[in-house]
């Protein structure tokens, strides 16, 4: 269990953006982590990340403590977070040296190129990060998550505002990337949970309200479209 | 932390930002110290910086805030700092590399103030009949000042999301730090406490270094000053407000 969140909570104000959310995830398997705006997604993977600090729960990256262990557990980690913010005024090769810098990896000139070549960077590594399009600011976004080899990848959003065709490639890296690492991901697009994942955990209002596998989810619904399930779950 | 400390350092000498915060502190100095003829040493006649020494200050609390307020005013505005923070460092590791590289360009621009002491040095009746050690002094002084400004700039950057704000802020509390407290030691109703606020003023224990006496009160005092808003920092990093 690569990783394994137990009664999460955050609590803003007198809100509470978590509340209570647990579920597990596997290595080998996409898990789509799906609500509406406001649901709690983003924050629950801030607090995976070690961003945030829970304020109730616990969760645990391959057996390590979010809490206890943060900078062991950002070792594990990969992150793509929402808007994927970049250091723009940094050029692509620049950029990624230092993420791997950061993670004190070695090698870091070979680790770079083959990173640039995975994601699909090749003919834009030498531009500097503002002059890229969003398509290729996702990919420098997934680059600098995968970098360090993780066993776990957190990528919130990762393909929003992306045209049909980054669409395709960026699913086939994350799909590439699901075969063997454990890949969570947030998304609105319901197309993308039945092209992606594997399993599917919906939150409403900082609550779970569904934690299956996709075919198991459907099959309780009796073959509802996906779309109307998650409506009929988070609606208010 | 040498990770954050070179990126920010390029990212310093790569904006046009440092170059020109730099240049008109060299500009400003350099006019202070040879043609202005209240302050210039040519006017002045006697072969020593003290004067030079005891106008860096003012141009520091300038000069330092300028370099800092981007650090970390800059990341929260554009939502980077989690860049940082979701890597495996600790948030000292952050700070510091950031606080580091701020002096390390502070450094940079005293290196050509160099050139005052040469020119002094030259000029001397006979040639090196200078008190370099009083020169030292003042050097080690300035360091240390821009270590307690840099800490004070990288604290404001923290806090405010406008770089400007950052920037005005971290001049006020400079300014008040090395100017205010001792003025306020002055004021008749104070007398009672004017032996501790000349002992919290940056600028009593700045003079005590340009002396050239290397006491370490005063560098136990610069330290801790600069150590506290570090803290502070360390703190608001913390709170992950942003």
């Amino acid at each position: 269990m690569s990783i394994k969140v137990s009664n999460l909570t955050k609590v803003y104000g007198s809100q509470r953006a978590v509340d209570g959310v647990s579920f597990s995830a596997e290595p080998g398997r996409v898990l789509g982590f799906l609500g509406p705006n406001g649901a709690g997604k983003s924050t629950t993977m801030k607090m995976l990340t070690t961003y945030l600090r829970p304020d109730g729960g616990n969760a645990w990256i391959c057996g390590l403590d979010v809490r206890q262990q943060a900078v062991a557990v950002r070792r594990k980690i990969g992150y793509l977070p929402e808007h994927t913010p970049l250091y723009t005024e940094m050029y692509v090769r620049e950029f990624l040296g230092f993420v791997a810098a950061a993670y004190g990896l070695h090698g870091r000139r070979t680790l770079v190129d083959d990173v640039v070549e995975r994601v699909g960077l090749q003919d834009e590594a030498h531009k500097k990060i503002q002059l890229l399009s969003k398509g290729y600011r996702q990919r420098v976004g997934l680059a600098q998550a995968i970098i360090h080899d993780p066993e776990v990848l957190v990528l919130d959003e990762p393909t929003s505002g992306l045209d049909p065709n980054q669409l395709a490639g960026i699913r086939e890296l994350i799909r590439k990337l699901g075969s063997e690492k454990t890949v969570i991901l947030s998304t609105h697009v319901m197309q993308e949970v039945e092209a992606l994942c594997d399993d599917v955990v919906m939150v409403s209002r900082g609550r779970v309200v569904a934690d299956d596998s996709l075919s198991g989810l459907k099959s309780e619904h009796e073959g509802l479209p996906l779309e109307a399930i998650f409506r009929k779950l988070t609606a208010c | 932390m040498y990770a954050v400390f070179k990126r920010e350092l390029f990212g310093l000498l790569n904006s046009m930002m440092a170059y020109i915060t730099i240049g008109i502190f060299l500009l400003a100095s350099g006019l202070l110290f040879w043609v202005f003829p209240q302050t210039s040493v040519l006017d002045y006649g006697y072969a020593e910086l003290t004067g030079f020494f005891e106008l860096l200050p003012f141009l520091f609390i300038f000069m330092v805030p300028a370099i800092t307020m981007r650090s970390f005013a800059e990341e929260r505005r554009e939502g980077t700092f989690v860049l940082l923070a979701t890597r495996p460092l600790t948030d000292w590791q952050i700070l510091s590399g950031k606080y580091f590289s701020c002096l390390a360009l502070v450094l940079l621009a005293l290196i050509p103030t160099l050139l005052c002491y040469f020119t002094v040095y030259h000029l001397a009746l006979p040639t090196g009949n200078v008190d370099s050690g009083a020169i030292a002094g003042s050097y080690v002084g300035l360091l240390l000042l821009g270590g307690v400004f840099a800490a004070i700039g990288i604290f404001t950057s923290s806090l405010a999301r406008n770089q400007v704000v950052a920037f005005a802020v971290a001049v006020f509390i400079c300014f008040f730090l090395f100017s205010g407290l001792d003025a306020l030691s002055g004021i008749f109703g104070l007398r009672a406490l004017e032996g501790l606020l000349l002992g919290l003023s940056v600028s009593e224990h700045y003079r005590s270094l340009s002396r050239g006496v290397l006491d370490t009160r005063d560098l136990v005092y610069f330290i801790t000053v600069a150590a506290f808003f570090l803290g502070m920092t360390r703190l608001v990093l913390g709170g992950r407000k942003w």
